[in-house]
């Protein structure tokens, strides 16, 4: 199963220090057209830090970001909307009282008309959003409907299918599956794989379950500390590697070790 | 990848296009309980007042919808762009100020002073507005200190200036025909006297209505008040258009003062206070949550006709007009917690 499509982002060694507290360090990832890239990791892992400056929130001071082959720094999530670099958060995506396929569209409305009589293409945007969606295979009943009233794995979807229908080529999806149950989750994966392999989309998927990152990912990164704990693909991976090494690697021995011998002292 | 299994994912694909019985579209919209009160409250008054049976008694109820119905309409968008403006009361009565005494004490000329209350009135709303960005303290304080510095200016200022709490008259200047038919004439329609506030007032919600649901500020609108952070994120300039909706009410505030100014030609300095809670309570009864990014214009229309058939309904039902604020009350929380209760059914999933 390989899916060695072109790179479209590549990290060498970059690093982002807050004085002289360093959030990360030595982080290299390369994104593929066609591939998921699961990022893991706990709290405080860097996660945060290596998707911001993915997606241009904040500036990176150590080593190269390449797109496309060019080194870019970016000053504003725009610019890296601008090459195709979009990212979807889970609770910045929609808003709830609006109807599906407004949102679908949100502040990038397709409009008729010229001066003062401008308006709203509504037929055209609510067939758009329809059809873009059931080529999804997402079942949305109304395009009315606010989307408060979808399930959460549904708002996940659309949010995604907004970004992608508006031309993403990287898609950077921070926790889409937390917070889901099974089904919930199921829905939101199958469509990470959808994007990935029938869109030909780079998917940038962080999660702290190793189960969801090991149904869909081509490659996998665990961080710890700011540092890359583990870099492999999927090829070179089990899940139990996978879950040992999300759970703490080393770090977990010496616990239950530590744990353990407290046991038995006490015996 | 396979991991992955199809299932489930077409069940019914194609069921988006299915479309409503139109009963159950009116149903979702905010404005029907707004729309349920009018017919109740019409039909109790009809019965209870004779007078209130008649075509003129109409027009004078119409016209008291007017007076509170345009401001509610800016109101209304205001609060569906999640903010609101407590200075709209005294705002009015400021801005006629602003035009008589401008008017009378510096240009000599009535359209002078017309405009410098417009440019007056749209600063007082880019005021607020930009307070509430710049402050990021919740509208409710920073309209609530401009509503209590206005009330002192108006009296203060007036006081200064004319040595009065009222403003000369100002019927005969210079311009004062033509600016008295454009925003306080009357006609006749099958003998029936009418202002033309009723007509600014339904044209001003015609449009309110068409932007917010047909034009890309609409959308805006609602996504700024809904969520404003979501709103944000794809791009949407939330700052402008919440200085930008504070404005809108700047204006309805100078057209409301124009036209009570032309209508009574002279202006008490102390008047408009507690109008503003009338706005609000409109566009409330109309549908407007007072959390932001959901309501109507349409709606504050109704809620605006409501408070005029009330207003008159207890005069000519020969009721003590104090009840009036009883009846309003008992209202705006009869309409909340009914239109509550129709959000709730219109966007739960059950249909």
């Amino acid at each position: 199963m390989s899916h060695s499509g072109n790179p479209i982002i590549q990290l060498t060694n970059v690093g982002k220090s807050y004085g002289n507290i360093s959030a990360l360090r030595d982080v290299s990832l390369t994104v593929r057209q066609g591939e998921v890239t699961c990022i893991l990791g706990d709290n405080g892992a860097g996660k945060s830090t290596l998707i911001s400056i993915i997606a241009g929130l904040i500036t990176h001071d150590q080593g190269t970001y390449a797109v496309d082959g060019k080194p870019m720094t970016f000053n504003s999530p725009r610019q890296a909307l601008d090459l195709g670099i979009s990212a979807v958060y889970q609770t910045l995506a929609l808003v709830p009282l609006l109807s599906v396929w407004r949102n679908f569209y949100l502040g990038s409305e397709i409009r008729v008309g010229s001066g003062l009589f401008r308006r709203l293409d509504v037929k055209t945007m609510q067939e758009t959003a329809a059809e873009e969606l059931r080529r999804m295979g997402i079942n949305i009943v109304d395009l009315e409907q606010p989307v408060g009233t979808l399930s959460g794995g549904q708002r996940q979807v659309v949010a995604i299918a907004r970004a992608v229908h508006f031309g993403a080529r990287v898609l950077i999806l921070d926790e889409p599956t937390a917070a889901l149950g099974v089904a919930q989750s199921g829905l939101v994966l199958r469509y990470i794989a959808t994007a990935a392999r029938q869109h030909g989309i780079g998917v940038i998927f962080i999660t702290h379950n190793p189960h969801h990152a090991y149904m869909v990912g081509d490659h996998f990164m665990v961080l710890s500390r700011g540092e890359v704990e583990l870099d492999t693909p999927r090829a070179a991976l089990t899940l139990e590697d996978l879950m040992y090494h999300m759970a703490g690697g080393a770090g977990l021995d010496a616990l239950q070790h530590e744990l353990h011998r407290g046991e038995t002292q006490a015996a | 990848m396979s991991v992955l299994t199809e299932t489930a994912e077409t069940r019914s694909a194609r069921r988006q296009l299915v479309r409503q019985p139109l009963w159950k579209k009116v149903m979702k919209r905010p404005e029907v309980g707004a729309l349920g009160g009018v017919i109740l409250v019409f039909a109790f008054f009809y019965v209870m007042a004779p007078p209130f049976r008649q075509l003129p008694a109409l027009s004078i109820v119409l016209y008291q919808a007017a007076t509170l119905g345009i401001p509610a309409v800016a109101v209304a968008l205001l609060m569906i762009g999640g903010e609101f403006d407590l200075s709209a009361g005294v705002a009015v009565t400021s801005s006629s100020l602003a035009a008589s005494m401008f008017a009378t004490e510096i240009a000599g000329n009535i359209w002078i002073g017309i405009v410098f209350a417009l440019v007056f009135s749209l600063a007082i709303g880019a005021l607020n507005g930009y307070l509430l960005v710049r402050t990021k303290l919740h509208s409710f304080l920073v309209t609530l200190s401009t509503f209590l510095m206005l009330q002192g200016l108006n009296i203060a200022i007036t006081k200064l200036v004319t040595g009065n709490v009222a403003t000369q008259d100002i019927a005969g200047m210079d311009g004062f025909d033509l600016a008295h038919r454009i925003f306080a004439s009357q006609f006749k329609i099958a003998g029936v006297s009418i202002s033309i506030a009723i007509v600014y007032w339904l044209l001003f919600a015609v449009i309110a209505t068409w932007v917010l649901l047909r034009t890309r500020m609409g959308n805006w609108i609602f996504a700024v008040g809904g969520q404003g952070d979501s709103a944000r994120a794809v791009g949407i300039p939330v700052k402008r258009v919440k200085i930008g909706l504070f404005m809108v009410v700047g204006f309805s505030c100078w057209f409301t003062g124009m036209h009570m100014l032309f209508a009574y030609d002279t202006v008490q300095s102390g008047a408009g206070i507690g109008n503003e809670l009338l706005y609000i309570a409109s566009a409330v009864v109309g549908g407007c949550l007072l959390t932001g990014g959901y309501g109507s214009a349409a709606g504050s229309a109704l809620g605006a006709f409501i408070f005029g058939m009330t207003t008159e309904g207890v005069i000519y039902a020969d009721w003590d007009p104090d009840w009036f604020m009883f009846f309003v009350g008992a209202m705006l929380l009869l309409a909340t917690v009914f239109n509550g209760w129709l959000r709730v059914r219109a966007v739960s999933r059950s249909k």
